[in-house]
C-alpha cells in the first residue's frame, strides 16, 4: 500500500474536516479564478475593440463617457457634435482615416449605429452573408445580433429611440437587414449598422411626430431619454440647417499626429479629443483598485485555509501518534511517515483548488448568462495558461501547512510514544 | 537465533538499567518476567530495535541490529520481528485486510492476499476481513493484531503484556493463539508480562529484578 493511499483513506475516515478544509481553499481558489478570469477578458475587450483607433472627437463632457460610448457603446454619448467641424476634422493632414458616428436608436437595446464605409474599414468587418448597406435603412447586423434575435437577410425590423427600451418606436420607417458580419470578437458582434442619413432621417419624421405630441401630452417623456434626446437638438429651430453626429473615431496618418492633432482639436473647436489608450488605462486602474481588494480578499482567504489545514494536520498528529509509531514498528521508514503527512495536506489543498478553478469558471459562465451588457460578457469557459499558478500556489499551499506535521511524524521517538501506553 | 550481549540503558545521568545476556535459539519460547519498572518494555524496545541501548549489542541472525541505519533497521525490523501490543492498536482509516497488506507492503513484501486469508483464517476472524477496526470486539481485535505480528512470517514473535487486560479464560485463549502461530509460523516467541498466570505455560523464563 504506497504512502498516497495511506493518505486518501486517512483523510476520508474524517470527512467533515477535510471537507471544510477543501471548501476554504475553493472558496479562495474559486475568488482568485474569477477574478483572473474577469480581468484578463476585460482587458482583452478593451485592448481588441480600441485596437485601431487613436483617437475620438466627441461633444465636451467626460473623456471616458466619450470611449465608453463610442468604442465600448457601453455609456451614453456626451452629446452631439455638428457635421461640418467633424468633416473639417476628418480632412486634416494629421488624420489617415475619420469614421463619423451617429447613435441614437436601439433595437431590443442593440445600439444601430449610423456610419460609412471607413467604418468597415477601421475594424476590417467581412460579410458571412449578404453585403454591407448602402441605401437608406438597410442595415448590416453583428453575428451575436443575427444569432440573439433571430434576424436573417431579408427581415425588417423597427428601431427603438434611445438607447436602452423599446417604449419609443419609430414607426415611420422600418430597417432591413441586407448583410451580416463575421464573428470579430469584439464590439461590432453586437452592433446594427447602418448609414447616417436613415438615423437622420428616422429623427426627422420622429421630431415632426413629436412636436404635435409634445401639444397633447406633456408627461409621455419624463425618463432619462428625454435629455439625451434634447442634447440631439440643442436648438429646434436651427436642427435641419445644421447636421450633426455623436462622434468621429481617428486615425492618425504618422506619429506626429499624437502631439499635435489633440491639442489642435482641444483649442480650435469646442470639442474634446480622447484618447482610448489612455482612457482604457484610467478606467482599468479604477476598476484595478477593486480587483486589488478582492484578490488580497481570496489571498486571506486562501491563509485561513492554510491555517486550518495546518491545525487539522497537527491536531490528527497527536491522535495519530500512535499509528504512526506501529507503522514504523511494522518496517515505515521516517520519510514514509513523513510522506504520508505531507500527502494529506497536499491532497487537501490539490482537491479544493481543482474543485475552487471549477467553480470559478461555472459562476463567471453564470454571470456572463445573467448579463445585461452584451459587449462585456464574461465567458466561463475560456481556460488560461495562468491558471497553472493558482494549482501551484495549492500545491505550495498544502507543502507549507503540512511540513511541520511532517516533520514531527518524521522525528518522532516511537519507543517514547509506544511505552506511554 | 538472537543474542544479547552487555546491554545497559540510561535515562537521563541517574536512571540506568543492566541487562544480563542473553541466548535464545531458533524456534525456542521464552518469557520475560518482570514487575512494572523492571526494564521490561526497554528490553523489548532494545530487541526489536526500537530503541538503540547506552551500551551492548543485539545479534539477530549474524546481524548486529544497532550498525544498520535507520531506515535499513525499519526495514530488518519489519521483515524479521513481529509485534503484538498490550493493547491492540490498528490503523482505524484501513479495513483488517487493509491493515494486514500495510504490514506487507512496509516490510517491501509483495501484498499477498491470500496469505492474508490464511492468517485470518487460522485466528478463525476470516469473516471480519472487510470490516474497520471500530466493528470489532476487543478480542476480535486482538487476534487481528496477532495477524498483523504474523502475516510476514517473522523469525521473532514478541508480545508485550498480551493477557494484563483479560480474564483467566480469555488470557489462557490468547496465550495458545500466540503459541500455536508462533509454532505454524516457525517463530521465536517472547512473551513479556508481569502475569503470574502464564507462567507455567513456558518453560524457559529470562527474569528481570
Amino acid at each position: 500500500m504506497s504512502p498516497l493511499k495511506i493518505s486518501w483513506k486517512s483523510l476520508w475516515s474524517k470527512p467533515l474536516s477535510s471537507a471544510l478544509n477543501i471548501m476554504l481553499i475553493a472558496f479562495g481558489t474559486g475568488i482568485l479564478t474569477i477574478l483572473l478570469l474577469a480581468s484578463t477578458q476585460i482587458g482583452e475587450k478593451l485592448d481588441n475593440n480600441s485596437k485601431d483607433i487613436d483617437l475620438v472627437v466627441g461633444a465636451k463632457g467626460s473623456p471616458l463617457q466619450l470611449i465608453l460610448s463610442s468604442i465600448y457603446y457601453i455609456d451614453f454619448p456626451t452629446g452631439n457634435i455638428p457635421l461640418k467641424v467633424a468633416q473639417e476634422l476628418a480632412h486634416s493632414p494629421f488624420v489617415k482615416r475619420a469614421v463619423p458616428l451617429a447613435q441614437g436608436d436601439n433595437y431590443q437595446g442593440i445600439r444601430i449605429v449610423g456610419t460609412d464605409s471607413n467604418f468597415v474599414r477601421i475594424y476590417k468587418l467581412k460579410t458571412s452573408t449578404g453585403k454591407f448597406w448602402a441605401a437608406d435603412f438597410e442595415v448590416t447586423i453583428g453575428s451575436a445580433v443575427a444569432a440573439n434575435q433571430k434576424l436573417k437577410i431579408g427581415d425588417t425590423f423597427f428601431g427603438a429611440h434611445g438607447l436602452t427600451g423599446s417604449s419609443d418606436i419609430h414607426k415611420t420607417h422600418a430597417y432591413k437587414v441586407v448583410g451580416i458580419l463575421t464573428p470579430q470578437a469584439n464590439v461590432t458582434d453586437n452592433l446594427i449598422l447602418t448609414n447616417i442619413s436613415s438615423v437622420w432621417k428616422m429623427h426627422e419624421d420622429h421630431e415632426k411626430e413629436e412636436a404635435a405630441e409634445h401639444h397633447q401630452d406633456q408627461h409621455k417623456h419624463e425618463d432619462g431619454e428625454t435629455h439625451h434626446h434634447e442634447s440631439q437638438r440643442p436648438d429646434q429651430t436651427g436642427h435641419n440647417e445644421e447636421k450633426e453626429i455623436t462622434a468621429l473615431l481617428i486615425q492618425y496618418r504618422s506619429p506626429m499626429s499624437v502631439v499635435m492633432f489633440p491639442r489642435m482639436v482641444n483649442q480650435s473647436t469646442s470639442l474634446q479629443a480622447a484618447s482610448p489608450a489612455m482612457e482604457s488605462t484610467r478606467l482599468f486602474s479604477l476598476i484595478g483598485v477593486g480587483v486589488d481588494t478582492l484578490q488580497w480578499f481570496a489571498a486571506l482567504i486562501m491563509l485561513i485555509a492554510a491555517i486550518s489545514v495546518f491545525v487539522n494536520l497537527y491536531n490528527s498528529l497527536k491522535e495519530r501518534n500512535y499509528d504512526l509509531a506501529i507503522m514504523r514498528t511494522l518496517g515505515a521508514s521516517r520519510a514514509k511517515l513523513f510522506c504520508i503527512v505531507i500527502f494529506e495536506g497536499i491532497l487537501l489543498t490539490l482537491a479544493g483548488t481543482i474543485i475552487g478553478i471549477i467553480l470559478g469558471h461555472l459562476v463567471l459562465q453564470f454571470i456572463g448568462t445573467y448579463q445585461e451588457s452584451s459587449q462585456a460578457r464574461l465567458n466561463g469557459l475560456i481556460f488560461l495558461k495562468d491558471e497553472i499558478y493558482l494549482f501551484a500556489a495549492g500545491l505550495a499551499i498544502g507543502i507549507f501547512a503540512g511540513i511541520i506535521p511532517a516533520l514531527q511524524a518524521y522525528r518522532s521517538n516511537i519507543s517514547k510514544i509506544l511505552s506511554k501506553n | 537465533m538472537i543474542t544479547i550481549q552487555s546491554i545497559s540503558h540510561s535515562y537521563g545521568s541517574t536512571h540506568r538499567i543492566d541487562f544480563k545476556d542473553w541466548e535464545i535459539n531458533n524456534g525456542e519460547q521464552w518469557l520475560l518476567l518482570g514487575e512494572s519498572g523492571s526494564g521490561k518494555t526497554t528490553l523489548l524496545h532494545v530487541l526489536t530495535g526500537i530503541l538503540k541501548p547506552t551500551t551492548g549489542e543485539v545479534i539477530m541472525e549474524g546481524t548486529s541490529m544497532y550498525t544498520l541505519s535507520s531506515k535499513e533497521l525499519d526495514q530488518f525490523r519489519g521483515r524479521n520481528i513481529g509485534i503484538i501490543f498490550q493493547r491492540p492498536h490498528l490503523i482505524k482509516s484501513l479495513t483488517i485486510t487493509e491493515n494486514l497488506t500495510l504490514a506487507q507492503s512496509f516490510a517491501n513484501l509483495p501484498e499477498d492476499l491470500k496469505r492474508v486469508n490464511e492468517v485470518l483464517e487460522s485466528l478463525g476472524i476470516a469473516n471480519k476481513k472487510n470490516a474497520y477496526p471500530s466493528e470489532l470486539s476487543h478480542g476480535q481485535l486482538q487476534r487481528v493484531s496477532i495477524a498483523r505480528a504474523v502475516i510476514n512470517k517473522p523469525a521473532l514473535l514478541i508480545a508485550d503484556e498480551p493477557t494484563s487486560s483479560l480474564d483467566d479464560k480469555n488470557a489462557q485463549a490468547v496465550l495458545e493463539l500466540l503459541m500455536q502461530q508462533s509454532g505454524l509460523n516457525q517463530a521465536t516467541l517472547i512473551v513479556a508480562t508481569h502475569d503470574k498466570r502464564v507462567k507455567d505455560a513456558f518453560t524457559n523464563t529470562y527474569e528481570l529484578k
